[in-house]
C-alpha cells in the first residue's frame, strides 16, 4: 500500500516559487545555541535533501538534539538561519511549522485514546476527513484494533507506533524523530528500525532522526552527519563514514578503530608512505586525512589479517610482525583478538569464523596484514582516544 | 533473612502479618466514632440530659430539622464553604501555576509564604486576624463575610500544594507535542493541560470543602453572632446534644465515603490494563 | 531546555493569593503583635492606647504559665503518640498492603471528612463513665473502682491524637512510599535482620516524612482547645481555651494577644530547635 505525497496545506508562511534560496530540503546556517557559558550547538551548517532519511548520530551532550527542537520549534536558536524549502522559520512558533516530532518518551496524551491522539493535529488544523485519515494511517502502523484504548494499555513497541502515526499523519515537510527507539528491547528495536525505513520509503518525506546508537544509524539512514560537542564532524552516505573516517572521534564512534602511530616518510601522488615503529605501511592519498608530519594508520580489526608468525599472508603492503596474543573471545561470528604488538599497543583484529581459518589461543606469536586500501591516516593532533565508547551503548 | 522453615499455623501467620494487622488495627480505632455518631443517628437518649443509648428510633431521620437552628446553621455553613472554596481553589490554582510553570525572584519567598499557614496553630491565625478586624473597624461586623476571608485564608496554602503536586507531575513534553502538533497555546492548555490537572483541581477543591465547613477555632473568633455548623455543636454540646446532629455527620461520612471511594474506583478503571 | 517561562505572567498568577495571604495571614500577625502591647487598662468600650507594654508578655506568663505549659505538654505526648500509631499505619500501607493501598490511604482520610466536633462527642459517649472502655479498664484493675477517663488529660490527650492523626500518616505514608523496597531488600542481602533493616535504612530515608508529620502534628495541636474542652474538667484547660474566653468573654484584648503572641514565640522556638537537630529537611 502506497501513499501518495501530497502537498501538505499548512497554517503558517504561505509558499511562492520565487523562494529565499531555492534549496528544497531543510537548510541550516549557522546555526548556534548557547544556554549561558554553555554551547551547545556551535555554527551548525546542514543540508538535509528532500525526501531523504537524514541521521544526526553522537554522544549524549553533543547538540543532536537540541539541534533537532530547533528545527520543530520547541528551541529557538541563539543565532543563524533555518530555512525549509525557501521558507525561513528561525523563528516560526512550533505549531505553524510544517514539521512534526516523534518525541523519545512519546509524549502521548494519556487521557486520549490512540484515535484521539493521532487525530490530534488533523483536528487543530480543522482538516476535514478526520475519520478515514486515521483509520488508513492506523492500518499502516498496523494498530487498527487498539484504536480505542489509552496508551497505558498499550506495550512499548505499540506506543512507539502510535507516536510515529501521530505525527506522520500531518504529512509534514519534515518528520523528526528523537531517539524514539531508545526504550524497546533489542529485538523490538530492529524490526522497528526496518519497519519506520520501510515507512519513510513508502511516503516519500524527509525523515530526520537523532540517535546515539551508530548501528541504528547506519541501517536507517541515507545520510548520516556525526556530531560531536555542537559540531558536525564528517557528513556522508554510512558506508563512506565508516570507511572513510576523517577524524579520530568519527573513526571510533563508528564501530572500532585500530589507530597507530607513524610518520610520513615519502608522499606521492596515490599513496603515502608511512614509518609504523619500523614498518612500513602503505596509505592511499585519497585516504590520508593530514597534512603533517606525522599521522594516527588507522584500520578497521575486520579488516586485519592474523597468521602465524612466519607465514606468507595473502596481503601485499607490508606485513607487520611481532605480535603475541592477549586475549580470545569466541564471538559466534567472529573471534576477536586482543593482539600486543612490538611497540606495547595493544590491536584489535575480528576474524570471521569461516571455518577455514586457524584459531590462535593466549600466548601464540602472530603477524598481521592488511590491505593498503582500507588504511586511512588521520591528524596527529586529534585524540585517539575520542569517539570511543564504554561498553554497549544503545 | 535468617534461613529456616516457616511455621505453619496461626501462631506464625500473625506473625508474618502482624504489621499489616496493626496498621488495620489503627484504621479501626480511626473508625470507631464515626460508628458511633452513625448508631447514635438511631437512637434516643434516655434523658434530655444525658448523652447515651436509650431506644432505636427513625425519628431522628424523619425529622432532621427538628433540632433547632440546626438546619440553619448548616445552611450558613454550606453558603460559607461553596464561596470560600470558589475563591480559594480559584486563586490558589493560579498561584500554583505560577509557581510550577513560572521563574521569578521571590519564587522561593512565595513557597515559604503559602506553606506557613498550614502548620500554624490556630488559635494563632483567628486571634491575628480579630485583631485586624478589630484594629481597622470591624469589630462590629464580625460575620458572614469576615468568616469567608478567613477560610479562603487557611484554605489557600492546601489549595496550591495539592495542585502543585499535580502539576509538577504531569510530564511536560505532552504540551511540547500539543504545540508541535498545531495546537496554539489556548488550545494546548484547553485541550492539555487543563484535562490532565482537573483532577488536581477537584482534590483541592473537596479538600477545601472540607477543611472549612469543618472549621471551629478560625471561625468562632472571627464570627460575630453568625453561627455555623461546627459553631452549633460546641454550643449544643455545653447543654443538651439533639441527636439530630448524628444524623448531619452520618450523612457526611456518607457522602465523603462515595465520593473518595467512587473516585477511587473510577481511577482503577482508566488504570486496568488489558 | 528551559521549562521555566521568565517575564512578569508568574507575578500576574500569583499575586491575588500573595495579596490574599499578605494581607489577612501576615499583617494580621502585626495587628496581633500591636494588640499585644496595648496600655492593658483600655477596654473595648473606651479605645486602646499602644502603650509598648512589653509588661503584658510577663503577665501572660506569670498569669497563664500553667495551661501554657500544658498545652505544649498534651501536645507532644499526642505528637508521640501520633507518631507510633501514625507510623505503624503508614508502614503498613506503604509496604504490606499491595493492591489495597490507596484505598486504604483513602480510608485512613474519610473519617476525617465528618465534623470533628461530632466525632469528638463521640468520645465522650465512648469514654463515659459507665461506658465498655472505662467498665473494661476496671476489670482489669487499669483504673481503681471510682476511676474515670473523661475529664481527665488522658481524654484529652487521646482525643486530641485521634484528630490529628491523619496529619501524621499522611506525610509519613508520602516518605515511606517513596522508599524503593530493594533497598530494604539488598539491606536483608548483606546480614541484616529485619528490625536492623529497618532501623538503618528505611527508619533514616523516612525521616523527612517524620519531620514533617510531627510538624504538622505538633504545632496544631499544641493550640487545640476543643479536645480538652469537650473531654476534659477546667483542670486540663489549655491555652487555647483560655486564649479564645479572654477575647470573647473577658474582651481583654491585649492579654488575649499577648498570651497568642507568647504561644507562637514558644511554638516558633520549639520547632526551630526541633528542626536543627532534626537537619533542615526541604518541607516544602
Amino acid at each position: 500500500m502506497s501513499q501518495a505525497v501530497e502537498r501538505p496545506t499548512t497554517t503558517g508562511p504561505t509558499r511562492s516559487d520565487e523562494a529565499a534560496d531555492g534549496y528544497d530540503g531543510l537548510r541550516l546556517r549557522s546555526v548556534t545555541r548557547t544556554f549561558g557559558a554553555f554551547t551547545a550547538v556551535d555554527d551548525l551548517d546542514l543540508d538535509v535533501p528532500r525526501g531523504s532519511f537524514f541521521a544526526l548520530l553522537g554522544p549524549s551532550g553533543c547538540g543532536k538534539t537540541t539541534t533537532l527542537r530547533m528545527v520543530a520549534g520547541l528551541e529557538t536558536p541563539t543565532s543563524g538561519t533555518i530555512t525549509l524549502a525557501g521558507q525561513d522559520i528561525t523563528h516560526a512558533k512550533p505549531y505553524r511549522r510544517p514539521v512534526n516530532t516523534v518525541f523519545q518518551n512519546y509524549a502521548l496524551f494519556p487521557h486520549l485514546d490512540v484515535f484521539e491522539n493521532v487525530a490530534f493535529g488533523l483536528r487543530r488544523r480543522r482538516r476535514p476527513d478526520v475519520r478515514r485519515r486515521v483509520e488508513e494511517m492506523l492500518e499502516l502502523v498496523e494498530l487498527g484494533p487498539q484504536a480505542r484504548k489509552r496508551p497505558h494499555q498499550l506495550s512499548g513497541g505499540q506506543q512507539q507506533r502510535v507516536a510515529l502515526a501521530r505525527a506522520l499523519i500531518n504529512e509534514p515537510e519534515v518528520l523528526l524523530l528523537d531517539e524514539p527507539l531508545g526504550a524497546l528491547d533489542l529485538k523490538l528495536r530492529r524490526s522497528m528500525q526496518v519497519e519506520i525505513k520501510r515507512i519513510q520509503t513508502e511516503v516519500g518525506l524527509t525523515f530526520i532522526h537523532v540517535t546515539h546508537d551508530q548501528e541504528e544509524a547506519m541501517t536507517m539512514a541515507d545520510t548520516v552527519a556525526v556530531m560531536d560537542a555542537g559540531l558536525v564532524r564528517q557528513l556522508g552516505a554510512p558506508a563512506e563514514l565508516y570507511e572513510n573516517p576523517r577524524s579520530t572521534f568519527v573513526a571510533n564512534f563508528l564501530g572500532q578503530s585500530n589507530l597507530v602511530e607513524g610518520t610520513v616518510t615519502r608522499r606521492g601522488p596515490d599513496t603515502l608512505t608511512v614509518d609504523m615503529h619500523g614498518t612500513a605501511v602503505t596509505v592511499p592519498t585519497a585516504r590520508a586525512h593530514t597534512d603533517g608530519a606525522r599521522g594516527w594508520v588507522g584500520v578497521r580489526p575486520e579488516k586485519v589479517l592474523i597468521g602465524e608468525a612466519g607465514s606468507a599472508l595473502d596481503a601485499p603492503g607490508g606485513t607487520v610482525p611481532g605480535g603475541i596474543v592477549t586475549d580470545v573471545s569466541f564471538v559466534g561470528v567472529s573471534t576477536q583478538y586482543l593482539v600486543r604488538m612490538p611497540w606495547g599497543q595493544e590491536l584489535q583484529v575480528f576474524a570471521q569464523n569461516t571455518g577455514r581459518q586457524q584459531m590462535f589461543g593466549r600466548g601464540d606469536a602472530v603477524e598481521l596484514s592488511w590491505r593498503p586500501e582500507y588504511a586511512f591516516l588521520l591528524d596527529h593532533a586529534q585524540d585517539a582516544g575520542a569517539g570511543a565508547q564504554r561498553g554497549d551503548e544503545g | 533473612m535468617r534461613g529456616g522453615v516457616r511455621g505453619a499455623g496461626p501462631v506464625a501467620w500473625v506473625r508474618r502479618h502482624l504489621v499489616l494487622l496493626l496498621g488495620v488495627l489503627v484504621l479501626v480505632y480511626t473508625f470507631v466514632p464515626i460508628a458511633v455518631v452513625v448508631a447514635m443517628s438511631f437512637n434516643t437518649p434516655p434523658s434530655r440530659n444525658v448523652y447515651g443509648f436509650g431506644s432505636f428510633t427513625l425519628d431522628n431521620w424523619l425529622h432532621p430539622c427538628a433540632a433547632e437552628g440546626m438546619c440553619a446553621a448548616v445552611g450558613r455553613s454550606v453558603q460559607i464553604s461553596l464561596l470560600a472554596t470558589v475563591l480559594a481553589t480559584l486563586l490558589g490554582t493560579l498561584a500554583a501555576f505560577a509557581l510550577v510553570r513560572h521563574d521569578f525572584a521571590g519564587r522561593s519567598g512565595a513557597n515559604l509564604l503559602v506553606f506557613v499557614p498550614m502548620a500554624s496553630p490556630e488559635i494563632v491565625m483567628g486571634s491575628s486576624l480579630l485583631a485586624l478586624f478589630v484594629a481597622t473597624g470591624f469589630g462590629g461586623r464580625l460575620g458572614f463575610w469576615t468568616i469567608v476571608v478567613a477560610h479562603v485564608m487557611f484554605c489557600l496554602s492546601f489549595v496550591v500544594v495539592t495542585v502543585r503536586a499535580r502539576l509538577a507531575g504531569m510530564d511536560d513534553t505532552l504540551e511540547q507535542a500539543a504545540a508541535d502538533l498545531y495546537a496554539t497555546p489556548a488550545q494546548t492548555f484547553r485541550r492539555v493541560t487543563l484535562p490532565l490537572v482537573a483532577p488536581g483541581i477537584l482534590g483541592a477543591a473537596l479538600l477545601s470543602f472540607s477543611l472549612s465547613f469543618d472549621d471551629f477555632i478560625v471561625t468562632n473568633l472571627n464570627a460575630g453572632t453568625t453561627v455555623t455548623f461546627p459553631m452549633y455543636v460546641y454550643g449544643v454540646a455545653q447543654r443538651s446534644v439533639p441527636m439530630q446532629v448524628n444524623v448531619l455527620g452520618t450523612v457526611m461520612f456518607a457522602v465523603s465515603i462515595v465520593i473518595v471511594v467512587g473516585g477511587e474506583l473510577a481511577n482503577r478503571r482508566r488504570r486496568a490494563v488489558v | 531546555m528551559s521549562r521555566r517561562r521568565g517575564g512578569r505572567t508568574g507575578y500576574l498568577l500569583l499575586l491575588p493569593a500573595v495579596a490574599w495571604l499578605v494581607l489577612f495571614f501576615v499583617v494580621p500577625l502585626y495587628s496581633l503583635v500591636a494588640t499585644s502591647l496595648y496600655d492593658p487598662t483600655g477596654s473595648d468600650f473606651r479605645g486602646y492606647e499602644m502603650d509598648w507594654a512589653f509588661g503584658n508578655y510577663l503577665d501572660a506568663v506569670r498569669d497563664y504559665a500553667r495551661p501554657l505549659l500544658r498545652s505544649l505538654v498534651y501536645g507532644a505526648v499526642a505528637t508521640v503518640l501520633c507518631l507510633v500509631l501514625g507510623y505503624v499505619l503508614a508502614y503498613a500501607i506503604a509496604f504490606k498492603a499491595g493492591r489495597w493501598k490507596y484505598l486504604m490511604l483513602v480510608l485512613v482520610v474519610a473519617p476525617f471528612f465528618t465534623s470533628f466536633l461530632v466525632r469528638t462527642l463521640s468520645w465522650k459517649l465512648i469514654l463515659a463513665d459507665d461506658g465498655i472502655v472505662v467498665r473494661t479498664l476496671q476489670a482489669v484493675h487499669v483504673l481503681g473502682p471510682d476511676g474515670r477517663l473523661l475529664a481527665t488529660s488522658v481524654a484529652v490527650v487521646a482525643g486530641l491524637t485521634y484528630n490529628f492523626l491523619p496529619f501524621m500518616v499522611l506525610p509519613l505514608f508520602a516518605s515511606l512510599d517513596k522508599i524503593d523496597h530493594r533497598l530494604v531488600e539488598a539491606a536483608s542481602d548483606l546480614y541484616a535482620s529485619p528490625v536492623i533493616g529497618f532501623w538503618r535504612v528505611t527508619w533514616p530515608l523516612s525521616l523527612p516524612g517524620v519531620v514533617s508529620g510531627t510538624l504538622l502534628t505538633f504545632i496544631p495541636a499544641a493550640g487545640d482547645y476543643i479536645n480538652a474542652d469537650l473531654l476534659g474538667s477546667p483542670g486540663q484547660r489549655m491555652v487555647g481555651g483560655v486564649i479564645q474566653s479572654l477575647f470573647t468573654d473577658a474582651n481583654d484584648y491585649p492579654a488575649a494577644a499577648s498570651l497568642s503572641v507568647v504561644l507562637m514565640a514558644l511554638i516558633v522556638v520549639m520547632v526551630l530547635v526541633y528542626v536543627r537537630r532534626a537537619g533542615t529537611e526541604d518541607l516544602l
